[in-house]
């Protein structure tokens, strides 16, 4: 174990702001390309595009 | 362009090259990948920092590396692959094939822009500098530019498969940059250090913290896997989304 507390492992020694920026923005990120896709493919599976309106054949399209 | 279905007795190589059946191999293997990438994720910061022990140089700060190395590497990696199905889209034509390659660019993207992000977080304590134009640094700002090149090249064609063609031509000229970020450490001499494993050779890290990076860059690899296969997931709806199979999906969706 490396830590005595917490304190202790938020700060890193002095640099827990480049520490915790970088996990920081990769998580985010990750995280934000996982829910972008999940947009995507449920658009995409609904059948519906930006390029394109299909006929006003499915109910309640509300799916943009 | 409707096809008839494959048949459906024996084995057929080729059956998973058709999007229907890539479709639906590949939504059962995603929840795999990130199932299994979740896991190492956290058993990879679990070890990178409850078990690595501090670093007699750097202090705790070169804890960056885990996230930094696997993101840098996927980014190399990914590259590779996207270019080699750029390749066979080039010379078979298959369809699912560029697809595929239009799948990895943007994860791909996101790793060289978080391998720099860590990377300057990283160099400010170490080196005293967020950025410098050095042969790694600036090789990996290349390979950035190259997938947002792809990306732009491929979405500036309204006729896809015309997109296909440029953006995989792009994609393997950019190929040869890969091994010059690879080797820039011992081509130059500026400022990023050497590797930190090398093939063949004995590792210059200790065991604990080679583990960690070793465990967060098959966490990468099985994100970038899931990420990759659901994009090219919606790709294949998207570009058949007037064929039978799609629409009968939409229906039974609503």
């Amino acid at each position: 174990m490396n830590w005595g507390s917490w304190s202790e492992f938020w700060n890193m020694g002095g640099h827990g702001g480049y520490v915790w920026s970088a996990y920081g923005v990769t998580a985010a990120l990750v995280v934000l390309e996982v829910l972008l896709l999940r947009a995507r493919l449920g658009r995409a599976r609904r059948g519906s595009s930006s390029r394109r309106v299909r006929p006003a054949r499915a109910p309640g399209g509300q799916g943009g | 362009m409707a096809e008839s279905s494959p048949p459906r007795t024996g084995f057929h190589l080729f059956r998973y090259a058709a999007p229907p059946e890539f479709f639906r191999l590949a939504g059962r293997a995603v929840p795999c990948f990130g199932v299994l990438a979740l896991l190492l994720g956290g058993a990879g910061l679990y070890l990178g920092f409850f078990v690595a022990p501090v670093d007699a140089q750097q202090g705790q700060v070169y804890r960056i590396m885990f996230v930094h190395v696997p993101a840098a590497w996927m980014a190399m990696f990914i590259y590779v692959v996207m270019a080699f199905w750029a390749a066979m889209g080039l010379v078979f034509n298959t369809r699912m094939s560029a697809i595929l390659a239009s799948g990895l660019a943007p994860t791909g993207a996101l790793m060289a822009f978080l391998s720099l992000w860590t990377g300057a977080l990283w160099g400010r304590p170490a080196w005293g500098t967020y950025w410098d134009w050095d042969a790694r640094m600036t090789s990996t700002l290349i390979l950035l530019f190259l997938y947002m090149g792809f990306m732009a090249l491929h979405s500036a064609i309204d006729d896809v498969r015309r997109a296909d063609r440029a953006a995989g031509v792009l994609a393997l000229v950019g190929v040869v940059n890969v091994p010059i970020i690879y080797f820039s450490v011992q081509w130059w001499n500026t400022l990023h250090q050497g590797s930190s494993i090398t093939l063949g050779k004995a590792p210059s890290i200790a065991t604990p913290m080679l583990a960690a990076m070793l465990v967060m860059t098959f966490a990468f690899w099985m994100y970038c896997i899931a990420a990759a296969l659901t994009r090219a997931r919606a790709i294949v709806l998207e570009r058949e989304r007037d064929s039978d199979w799609v629409r009968a999906l939409a229906g039974e969706g609503a």
